[in-house]
């Protein structure tokens, strides 16, 4: 339990690790609740609003994110930007991640928005309940061959992950054994292909499923999909998968020993349920006085167009995301992304993009706005762009040096005019990929 | 309606954003480029390469640590270097198909509807062979001695999945576990640590061969993509904003886990940019014709052959190959679109790099995670299979068929696949000693298990 001070600076970093950083002047506010308050209202919090215009494209029309590429991305990205439940779309981020299913397999952005919604509604619910629902959701059978696997050829791909990736962990009380029982006993699900709708009538049927006897984790029993899950989630192991991981998603050092016991302690003892162990993580001191995290690229661009107060008006976000190395919806592969291969030279220099993108429609005009021939003012002036955001003195004293010595270039009348301004553009977009923006 | 399996999808780490498929290299100027020996002697592409080097070294406000040894490193090391170029056919290559054993009995009753005729480019090495009639172009380099077959590669008890075969075939182990790719392992050895360009992704992302330890090395789009674009910021405030990236990233230290790897992805970024600054906007002043295409893998070779020219410093390089080759329905049509593209385009890079006199520096391994099947499927296609096809190309390589296709009678294992003749670490331990004169047994694990081949000459 985190027992230092809670002002701005440590509810900018909660709201970071917990959603997509602050709009202006939230950080302030957050603070004055206190810890325990910004907590309750970041777990708690009422209906979903949506702050500021919807979501269109460059043209102005609606986005279409059940149909037009990308516009999934788009929908997913407002909410995160204009929402006022930034936790709820957080975890809805982390189960996406957890249960990662691309719709490079699934082929349908409907039913992933459907997953989505799955997501969304179990996102500080029950751990055992979210895979339950996860396990015949019809994106993540399609996406793991669940409605290939019959009594007649089992198909072992879900059975694997759900131990491997979702509940226990590679190598951790399972046997090859096990996962073709487990694989047995998710049998039944099927679907229908209809011409002009694709994948439909996802449905268990009786007759696909083997009813004989399975030896699951030394067990024997007919069992079912039900059963399936419930042995994962109640094997002794999963609790000491399931902090850790859920820990990794807020914190970025491993968490300690006491710490990791009491969490599993407090998992087992609620029956699963997720809401008190992230409370208890976001009340942790390391959340606080810990090391940085480099924002994943969704969360950097949904914090940078929340900061300057824009909403989604272009389709880029979505290319400029994927080429950062994100894009909703198409996690790499069924182990979700790897947060550490955030950073190499080409997603920097996507970043560096996104940032540009962002401050793109706020450019000053050097013929028309004259900015102060001053490099403390510019700086000033560039910082209340991003609503204030604190700065290091080292990255500080970087961009004063950086805004004198571009200053100086003006040997001449008419760029002692002009070059204040586009200085000003410059320390906008330079504030935005400096260490304290990219990091939390 | 995807034509490959679920699996296969998710294995597919180099997925490229659509919005910029297609964007790669831009094609080369209609015009542009001078044939090599009309006009161009070899004065002329080396001063133009020092004057490329010259107009970047000589416009003074850069002068980050580490373009200077770049340069250097290239106008002296430079032409001794050896280079390798990786390139990947990505799902899984047919090699039945590659080079198909028509003479075989056998060959006909497993491929009742898949089989190629008997007239075909005839192998020269094994004449019960033909070429795929879409492989004309790998045919002509086989001929002219410059093309190493390995008809059936790969390794024992395969595993039959793209990710884990492919991962194997990246990391140089049969170990699920290994993080470092087997060139990436070599670049921590005997790389520098201040070149990032030693290791050079064309896709985009990192190709996981080239993943290190250590050493740096980049990823990029293309030869002329690295560029930085600020809006509302031009001329002298632009080019001090953009020498202000590297001092920034470092600027508050490296404290953390996350703020190391900002500040060491900085550096790199601006290193980057200056080494990249001459083939902004300018072409690539190819002496010979690519292929047109979409997915820009000519184009990306087009730009690895002008930067090797421009005397960058090189080592190990990767991409994909162009076409998917994870046939299991309809394989005639996308094995023959694939193939035709990637062999022209791979002859074009080899007579690029003989027109710019750099042909003997370079060396390409072709490779795929696995073959397929014996036995055609139901959808005129073929399943997931063990041993497939590799092959060297260069001025250098030997040029001489590694390992055999048996009869097929001999040549499946119980369940229908095909048996290596060769593991491909054969191939790799070979090249690092042949190549880069380098210890294999530094990069490989258990180097001494597997037989060397003579693969350069």
């Amino acid at each position: 339990m985190y027992r230092g001070r809670f002002g701005p600076k440590q509810a900018e970093r909660l709201l970071w690790r917990a959603g997509f950083g602050p709009r202006r002047g939230e950080a302030e506010a957050l603070a004055k609740k206190g810890l325990d308050g910004a907590v309750h209202e970041l777990t708690r919090s009422g209906g979903q609003r949506f702050h500021g215009p919807a979501p269109k494209d460059e043209r102005g029309r609606r986005i279409a994110p059940r149909d037009a590429w990308g516009h999934d991305h788009l929908w997913w990205l407002d909410r995160m930007v204009r929402g006022n439940r930034p936790l709820m779309e957080r975890m809805t981020l982390v189960w996406h991640d957890w249960f990662a299913t691309s719709n490079e397999g699934v082929g349908s952005q409907g039913l992933m928005l459907r997953q989505n919604a799955l997501f969304r509604r179990h996102w500080l619910g029950n751990f055992k309940e979210l895979t339950l629902a996860v396990t015949h959701d019809p994106a993540m059978l399609l996406w793991l061959s669940g409605t290939e696997n019959s009594k007649w050829s089992p198909n072992e791909n879900y059975a694997r992950e759900l131990m491997e990736l979702f509940t226990l962990g590679a190598g951790r009380g399972y046997s090859e054994r096990d996962v073709r029982e487990q694989a047995r006993a998710l049998t039944g699900w099927r679907n229908d292909w209809r011409e002009g709708v694709g994948p439909t009538r996802f449905r268990f049927d009786r007759e696909r499923h083997d009813l004989g006897m399975k030896r699951v984790f030394g067990r024997r029993g007919r069992f079912g999909w039900h059963d399936a899950v419930r042995l994962c989630v109640t094997h002794p192991r999963h609790p000491s998968f399931f902090v850790p991981k859920l820990w990794s998603y807020f914190i970025p050092v491993a968490p300690p020993r006491a710490t990791k016991a009491s969490l599993e302690r407090l998992y087992v003892r609620n029956r699963y349920a997720v809401r008190p162990v992230v409370e208890a993580i976001l009340r942790h001191p390391l959340l606080y006085d810990g090391p940085r995290m480099v924002k994943p690229p969704v969360v950097y661009t949904a914090g940078l167009l929340r900061a300057a107060g824009r909403g989604i008006d272009t389709e880029s976000w979505t290319w400029l995301c994927s080429n950062a190395g994100q894009q909703l919806f198409y996690p790499p592969n069924v182990s979700g992304w790897n947060d550490e291969r955030w950073l190499d030279t080409a997603t920097y220099l996507a970043r560096w993009d996104i940032a540009g993108r962002v401050t793109r429609p706020a450019a000053l005009d050097p013929n028309k706005v004259q900015a102060p021939y001053d490099a403390d003012k510019l700086l000033e002036r560039a910082l209340g762009f991003w609503g204030d955001p604190p700065l290091a003195p080292g990255t500080k004293r970087v961009l004063h040096r950086y805004t004198q010595r571009a200053l100086a270039r003006a040997n001449s009348n008419w760029k002692r005019k002009s070059y204040p301004a586009l200085v000003e553009n410059s320390l906008r977009h330079l504030i935005a990929v400096s260490p304290d923006l990219q990091t939390s | 309606m995807s034509r490959c399996c679920n699996e296969f999808s998710r294995s597919s780490l180099l997925r490229q954003a659509v919005a910029e498929a297609g964007s790669g290299l831009p094609v080369i100027e209609p015009g542009m480029p001078v044939a090599a020996g009309t006009g161009l002697d070899r004065r002329d592409v080396l001063l133009r390469s020092a004057g490329l080097a010259l107009a970047v070294y000589g416009a003074g406000a850069l002068s980050l640590p580490g373009f200077e040894d770049g340069i250097l490193d290239a106008a002296e090391a430079g032409p001794a270097q050896p280079v390798l170029v990786s390139v990947f056919l990505d799902g899984g290559a047919d090699s039945l198909s590659l080079l198909a054993p028509v003479a075989d009995p056998d060959y006909r009753r497993l491929r009742p509807r898949l089989a190629l005729p008997d007239s075909g480019l005839v192998f020269s090495e094994d004449t019960r062979l033909r070429w795929h009639p879409a492989a004309a172009a790998l045919r002509t380099l086989h001929l002219e001695g410059k093309l190493t077959v390995l008809p059936t590669v790969g390794y024992t008890d395969a595993d039959q999945s793209h990710f884990t075969s492919r991962h194997y075939w990246e990391v140089g182990a049969t170990n699920p576990g290994l993080r470092t790719g087997w060139l990436g392992r070599y670049l921590d050895k005997a790389g520098r640590p201040d070149n990032p360009l030693q290791g050079l992704s064309l896709d985009g992302e990192l190709a996981p061969p080239l993943a290190t330890k250590h050493a740096p090395v980049a990823a990029l789009r293309g030869a002329d993509g690295y560029q930085f674009w600020a809006p509302g910021v031009w001329g002298e405030v632009e080019s001090e904003m953009l020498e202000t990236l590297g001092p920034l990233g470092r600027g508050r230290g490296a404290g953390d886990r996350a703020l190391a790897s900002i500040s060491g992805v900085s550096t790199e970024a601006a290193r980057l940019r200056n080494q990249l600054a001459p083939f902004n906007g300018k072409g690539f002043g190819s002496p010979v014709v690519y292929p047109k295409d979409r997915t820009g893998f000519p184009q990306k070779l087009a730009g690895l052959a002008a930067l090797l020219a421009g005397g960058l410093p090189l080592r190990c390089v990767a991409l994909r190959g162009h076409g998917s080759y994870d046939t299991h329905a309809d394989q005639a049509d996308d094995l023959s679109e694939g193939l035709r593209l990637t062999g022209e385009s791979l002859l074009a890079f080899q007579r690029d790099l003989e027109a710019r006199g750099l042909a003997d520096r370079v060396l390409t391994l072709v490779w795929s995670e696995f073959g397929r099947r014996g036995e055609e499927n139901g959808s005129r296609g073929t399943d997931h299979g063990a041993a497939g096809v590799a092959m060297l190309m260069g001025s250098r390589a030997r040029g001489q068929m590694i390992g055999e296709l048996p009869r097929l009678h001999d040549a499946l294992d119980r369940n229908g696949n095909l048996k290596p003749s060769v593991d491909y670490r054969s191939i790799y331990t070979s090249l690092l000693e042949q190549w880069f004169d380098f210890d294999a047994a530094a990069a490989i694990p258990n180097a001494k298990a597997f037989r060397r081949v003579q693969l350069v000459r």
